[in-house]
């Protein structure tokens, strides 16, 4: 045979079919996919050192502000991690309730996901019907916190609103509304044929590749690894309510550890999320809803601590892992690292590719849910000088107080 | 004679500029009734016709690459011969402009032609996205080609055999003794299968829905429309609504050739008066259904899964409707 000539496209930065920056260059022969690889580094915000000149109470709002969509995940994945520094215990109450926020987060994030997929795969009427649905626990989690996204609602050693009965007659609203109404997007999205004829043996991640890379959350779980922290390493109000964790084996029988998979898990994990609901609205106790309901006090409290601390729990994406330092009498965050979920699994998105078509590279990317801007972590490369050299720390410093030096320059200081 | 042909071009212009109206207005209808049937407000019944007055005033940009004859050339070629179908299709009890001149081969010719052009101003465009595209069109072309030829040529085989009076590839004879008419029981059951394989075809040909896949917006960013801007891309936008019309018109004609006029008792000028707009009805109502119903019940199919379905499960029911009709046509 002979040899045939492959010719390379990039799909992105700026792409209708991903959602955020990020550079996939494909080897394309035809419409054959022979090799790809993945380019980060289009975006990044610094959002860790600019914790470093805040203290706990502040970064947990600039936590937040991590993801768009599982903002709450963060900022408890923070808020865990500070308290694990400073020995806060937390009212068995307000974890509950950051349970139950964890949950209506997953229902929102994963209705979401299901939609974008179907949208990439040019079945728009899903997509809307999707969104339509989402609606729903964005208007509970608005009645509950007063915002639609970046709730605010946890603080230091508990949370900051608590459950009132007229929230309890929402929630419990919206859980009947989904057990009725969730039926029609799952068979309108499971059941098609188009969508089970495009996301079928698409994108493709065996369970021996995902344990290998370190694949995280759904994207293990489609792959029929049992990984979930919820059910590996209970925290708040998992401790009492079992969470088995989905895979795909237990409703199909069979793992393909395809996108349509990945899919599957999601679905899945929104019935799933309703349960665990219900136990919680069940099984809500009386008591405090924080630690220390007076900020100052709380902070006295943080700036006596020292110490390292870790929090990791089960976003919707996998599990976000945050550590803090935190010094004694000093008011501010030492250090402050984020592991978001894609930085795990966005490793596996080139053995995803391999062997697959053009059309679904939009659709492989996306099956992981990547939120680019959590994970994207900097890389400066200079080029100018002709030697390829990747800019170290000490460089960055030092271009950072000459732009100092002239910026004042400039105002005259 | 001259003044016969002065007249033919005057009606010509006239007819062409009417369809284009239509053929525009038909996707404001489709992007309308796509919104709510999804639960949306949709844009207006006139978007489409302010996209194009938009694009008509803006620069065409053309890439470093591209080939300049070839990159303008595509959609004004596109455009055209899409238009022209229209001069061979009589409207209702119209005959065509081109009266005596063309026959179903000119339009499936011409309906080829217009994609053709499309994938060419997409390969000379020099960018590897359009290129994708194109390749798509190409293709996809190449795949639903394959039913709605046995379709056109069963019918015509069949018109020859039963006598049907008139030319069998003239779409006339079609328009005056409707097929449904002339069959047995078995050819019925023929006819059903080419008539569904025809409407299968209409998402291929016009590019949306389940068969989006040269342009696959979420995929290879409009395809081979990529590189298109100002009036070039209006130009193609217009190719485009027309060739929807066109073979949904070339539906019409050749399955649903019923007129309004004969049946409600009129003649001469007053059918012709009656039938012209009941034509259109029919072309909209084919093109909701094969566009507009379809696009909103299925998602994008891939490449390969899309020439199977045209080569496999609509070739299989286009021949088995050929084989109904000859089953019919021997027992005659």
């Amino acid at each position: 045979m002979s040899e045939t000539k492959t010719y390379k496209l990039p799909i992105g930065p700026v792409h209708v079919g991903l959602k955020e920056p990020i550079t996939a260059w494909l080897d394309i022969e035809g419409e054959h996919i022979k090799d790809a690889v993945i380019r980060p580094g289009a975006i990044h915000r610094g959002v860790e050192f600019m914790a470093r000149e805040r203290n706990p109470i502040q970064v947990i709002y600039l936590a937040e502000r991590v993801c768009g969509i599982c903002s709450f995940s963060h900022a408890i994945a923070f808020v865990k991690a500070v308290e694990d520094a400073a020995q806060i215990e937390v009212p068995i109450r307000a974890q509950y309730i950051r349970s139950m926020v964890l949950e209506l987060e997953r229902i929102h994030s994963h209705i979401l996901w299901s939609g974008v997929a179907c949208y990439t795969i040019g079945f728009d009427s899903a997509f809307h019907l999707g969104m339509m649905l989402r609606e729903k626990v964005m208007d509970v989690l608005e009645a509950l916190s007063g915002n639609r996204v970046n709730y605010a609602v946890t603080t230091v050693g508990g949370v900051r609103w608590d459950v009132t009965p007229a929230v309890e007659r929402t929630v419990m609203d919206m859980i009947h509304y989904y057990r009725n109404e969730f039926a029609s997007f799952y068979e309108a999205a499971i059941n098609d044929p188009v969508v089970k004829a495009r996301l079928r043996d698409v994108g493709v991640l065996t369970t021996e590749q995902a344990i290998k890379y370190c694949a995280l959350g759904p994207t293990s779980r489609g792959s029929g690894v049992r990984a979930d922290v919820r059910w590996s390493a209970p925290y708040d109000a998992y401790c009492d309510i079992h969470v088995e964790p989905v895979v795909p084996q237990d409703y199909t029988g069979e793992v393909h550890g395809d996108v349509y998979d990945r899919f599957l898990v999601r679905v899945y994990e929104v019935l799933q999320s309703l349960d665990i609901l219900e136990k919680i609205m069940e099984g809500l106790p009386e008591g405090p809803i924080t630690f220390e309901p007076k900020v100052n006090k709380l902070l006295t409290v943080l700036k006596k601590a020292e110490g390292v601390g870790y929090g990791c729990i089960e976003a919707p994406r996998g599990d976000d892992t945050h550590a803090v330092g935190l010094k004694a009498q000093q008011e501010n965050v030492q250090w402050w690292k984020v592991r978001a979920p894609t930085y795990s699994n966005a490793v596996s998105w080139p053995l995803m590719f391999k062997d697959n078509e053009l059309a679904d590279a939009p659709l492989i990317i996306n099956s992981i849910d990547p939120c680019i801007s959590c994970m994207e972590r900097m890389v400066l490369s200079d080029t100018s000088s002709g030697t390829k050299s990747v800019v170290t720390k000490a460089d960055l410093l030092k271009l950072c107080r000459e732009k100092t030096d002239k910026t004042r320059r400039l105002m005259g200081a | 004679m001259i003044l016969g042909l002065v007249m033919r071009v005057i009606a010509g212009i006239a007819l062409m500029l009417l369809i284009t109206v239509f053929a525009v207005l038909f996707e404001g209808v489709d992007r309308k009734l796509h919104a709510v049937m999804q639960r949306r407000i949709g844009p207006p019944l006139l978007q489409p016709v302010y996209d194009i007055l938009k694009l008509l005033g803006k620069e065409n940009v053309v890439p470093r690459w591209a080939t300049p004859v070839f990159f303008h050339g595509g959609p004004w070629v596109a455009m055209i011969a899409s238009m022209m179908v229209f001069m061979y299709i009589p409207m209702g009890s119209l005959p065509p402009v081109l009266n005596g001149s063309g026959d179903l081969i000119l339009i499936l010719y011409l309906l080829s032609l217009s994609g053709v052009a499309v994938a060419v101003g997409g390969f000379a465009s020099g960018s590897p996205i359009a290129n994708v595209g194109a390749q798509r069109e190409m293709i996809l072309m190449m795949s639903y080609e394959v039913p709605l030829a046995i379709v056109v040529s069963t019918l015509a085989w069949f018109a020859y055999k039963l006598g049907m009076p008139g030319h069998p590839f003239s779409l006339e004879t079609y328009v005056a003794t409707s097929v449904w008419s002339v069959v047995g029981k078995a050819g019925f059951l023929g006819l059903l299968c080419l008539f569904v394989a025809i409407l299968t075809v209409i998402p291929g040909e016009t590019g949306k829905g389940l068969m989006d896949i040269p342009e696959a917006k979420t995929e290879i960013l409009e395809g081979v429309t990529v590189e298109y801007s100002g009036v070039n891309l209006a130009l193609l936008h217009i190719g485009f609504n027309l060739r929807g019309a066109a073979i949904s018109a070339l539906v019409v004609s050749l399955f649903f050739p019923f007129s309004l006029g004969k049946s409600i008792g009129l003649s001469g000028v007053p059918m012709a008066i009656i039938d012209f707009p009941w034509f259109w009805v029919k072309v909209f109502l084919v093109e909701v259904f094969g566009v507009t119903f379809l696009r909103t019940a299925f998602g994008r199919l891939k490449i390969w899964q899309a020439s199977n379905f045209y080569w496999a499960q609509v070739g299989a029911l286009s021949l088995a409707g050929m084989i109904l009709i000859s089953v019919d046509v021997l027992l005659h």
